[in-house]
């Protein structure tokens, strides 16, 4: 019997680790929750990017120059 | 005249302040413990694939896979817990920092990228091969996956740590007055600055004490339970090599470290130590009063109260002369004169420099607007390139605001190296007591008993850390909080002692802090206080249910 191809072997590498984890599957799934909040909910509703929220594109440079500088 | 100051509330600053501090004290918890483990971890394997080697066909004893198998479990806990918290800093570098986010520009960039597309990828592929690989590729593959796994993290810890030196010591850049920007001019001075290295090589080491202490907490315990005893002995005998080394290259980098703050960064030495007024023949304090809780009278005490110093220890480890020179807080405000004769200047002349700086960058702009040709573009510009060194300085209003909240720094530092010293000795110990060498493990355990540390009783035929009293298993259960406390206790030493700024002399705090309320700063603040202490909780939790577990031994 041939041997199994490279492609083969790196999917069943991944496809029978996933398939046969214990503790594995704990961890994926605080690891998806965290995610999950870091860029759904943390990014979106508490991280805005400041400057482009408050700077016209294009126009970045005059927003920080006018923060830094001011008369 | 222009003056640089942000309209906005104070205390946001405090609260971006508090908030980065307690994300990156957090984040800390994970990597230090990922990395150190990595070691420990890459060696059992190792001591697998030497036995697997000479087995030559026979039947192979399968202890060290076990035991690496073991480490592993608890490595990916610790990694999978990690993983990511470290994105949220480079959300308030955007939303609490974006003044200082513009002004870093790419340089700060460059190495977050690179550790995220490089190094993050590297250990998230071999860490798969790690875990799933054990009976689908060969032994050595899997052994060289386990290795780059830690390799991959510290070269993580290695970009992130490029940025962090480079706010400490800004080298490699160039200010761009049109895009109010620092661009790279030399990626190589940027990515190899003495800084980074010498901040790297501390870093990383320190991380193995803590995965060194981590291990050898975890086998004391199963020690004490009297269970996994093997597993627990050889665990411990790696880990107290790993250790030993670990504690006395932490020493050693620490002392390159340590020169280099004195050099490019005396204000935090001189924090450090609360050296008020400077000079040569510097004594390195080893206690004094310094009330944890409010700024010192530097201006008129002469020294800290109650001072007990070594001769001579601060000046050779500043300058590695016992007749060197070492600056006090008042002769940094002041100016002094170096011993290679140049002066350094006052912060009051720093100051004039700054603000000298600052009004040719708001004039160039002006000019630039209105369409000013180029002869009087370069003339300001001249200015500011001149005057660049001493940006930050033109928005310090007193010269009082750059000295850094002394008391901090001063006990901090002696936190970590206090511990540090208490690890060397505790190492030391264990050394002789794990190993098999005859003469030397009698005569320390007859010391011991001498000072009624170690009963008279007669050592296990095996290794004389075996049947001891409880407590001293407990002793190395009560260290991993303390390496913890060692390791955040230095970052807080780093961090404290460069303020006010951000940037080294470029850029201070409240330049870099964005015009945003307090108020949504201070929830984000809380909400990660609950966040992150669940999480912990959750890991702490996952962590001891494993090691009650025990390791899965092979049929």
């Amino acid at each position: 019997m041939d041997k199994p191809g490279f492609l083969y072997r790196l999917f069943d590498l991944y496809y029978d680790g996933f398939r046969h984890m214990t503790l594995g599957r704990t961890l994926w799934l605080i690891i998806l929750v965290k995610l999950a909040v870091i860029f759904l909910v943390l990014k979106v509703f508490f991280f805005p990017d400041f400057i482009s929220q408050h700077a016209e594109e294009g126009q970045e440079a005059d927003f920080v120059a006018t923060q830094i500088l001011k008369e | 005249m222009n003056q640089l100051f942000l309209n906005m509330d104070a205390s946001s600053i405090d609260w971006a302040r508090a908030q980065f501090a307690l994300t990156a004290i957090y984040h800390w918890l994970f990597v230090p413990l990922t990395l150190g483990v990595a070691v420990i971890m890459g060696i059992c394997e190792t001591l697998w694939y030497r036995t697997l080697n000479r087995s030559k066909g026979a039947a192979v004893d399968t202890f060290w896979r076990d035991t690496a198998q073991f480490w592993q479990r608890l490595f990916g806990i610790n990694f999978a817990m990690g993983v990511a918290t470290g994105i949220i800093l480079e959300f308030e570098f955007g939303t609490n920092w974006s003044n200082y986010s513009w002004f870093v520009g790419d340089i700060f960039g460059a190495p977050l990228a690179i550790e995220g597309i490089v190094a993050f990828f590297m250990e998230s592929t071999f860490v798969a091969v790690m875990f799933f690989g054990w009976k689908k590729v060969s032994p050595g593959f899997h052994l060289a996956s386990t290795w780059l796994t830690g390799l991959g993290a510290t070269i993580s810890a290695w970009w992130i740590l490029v940025a962090n030196a480079w706010m400490q010591y800004p080298v490699g850049c160039t200010f761009n007055a049109d895009t109010m920007r620092n661009e790279m001019s030399s990626f190589l001075e940027v990515a190899l600055s003495p800084f980074a290295v010498g901040k790297f090589c501390h870093t990383v080491i320190s991380a193995w004490i803590i995965g060194a202490i981590f291990v050898v907490a975890v086998s004391c315990w199963y020690l004490w339970k009297k269970r996994e005893t093997r597993l627990a002995v050889e665990s411990i005998k790696i880990a107290v090599i790993v250790g030993l080394i670990a504690t006395l290259g932490a020493a050693f980098t620490g002392h390159i470290a340590g020169q280099q703050v004195a050099k490019y960064q005396p204000m935090k030495l001189a924090a450090m130590e609360a050296l008020y007024n400077g000079g040569t023949d510097q004594g390195l304090t080893a206690v004094a009063w310094v009330n944890p809780f409010c700024q010192p009278d530097y201006e008129h005490q002469t020294a800290a109260p109650l001072k007990v110093e070594i001769p001579y220890a601060l000046s050779i480890m500043a300058t590695n002369d016992p007749h060197g020179y070492v600056p006090g807080i008042n002769d940094i405000l002041n100016g002094y004169t170096k011993p290679d004769g140049t002066r350094e200047p006052s912060v009051d002349e720093k100051i004039a420099r700054g603000q000298q700086a600052i009004t040719a960058l708001a004039a160039y702009r002006k000019a630039k607007h209105e369409g000013a040709d180029e002869a009087t573009l370069q003339g300001y510009l001249d200015v500011l390139n001149t005057n660049m060194p001493y940006f930050g300085y033109g928005c310090v209003k007193d010269k009082h605001d750059v000295v850094p909240f002394v008391p901090v720094n001063f006990w901090t530092f002696r936190i970590m190296v206090g511990l540090g010293c208490l690890f060397i000795i505790y190492f030391a110990v264990l050394l002789l007591l794990t190993w098999r060498i005859p003469w030397l493990s009698a005569i320390t355990r007859r010391l011991l008993a001498v000072v009624c540390i170690l009963p008279e009783t007669e050592a296990d035929d095996r290794c004389s850390i075996t049947g001891l009293p409880a407590w001293h298993y407990w002793t190395a259960i009560i260290l991993v909080p303390l390496a913890y406390i060692a390791s955040e206790s230095g970052w807080l030493v780093a961090e404290f002692g460069r303020q006010p700024w951000t940037i080294q002399d470029m850029l201070p705090t409240w330049v870099g802090v964005s015009d945003i309320g307090s108020t949504a700063v201070a929830v984000t603040f809380f909400l990660f206080l609950f966040l992150f202490t669940l999480m912990l909780s959750v890991e702490i939790s996952i962590l001891l249910k494993q090691i009650k577990k025990g390791p899965e031994y092979s049929a």
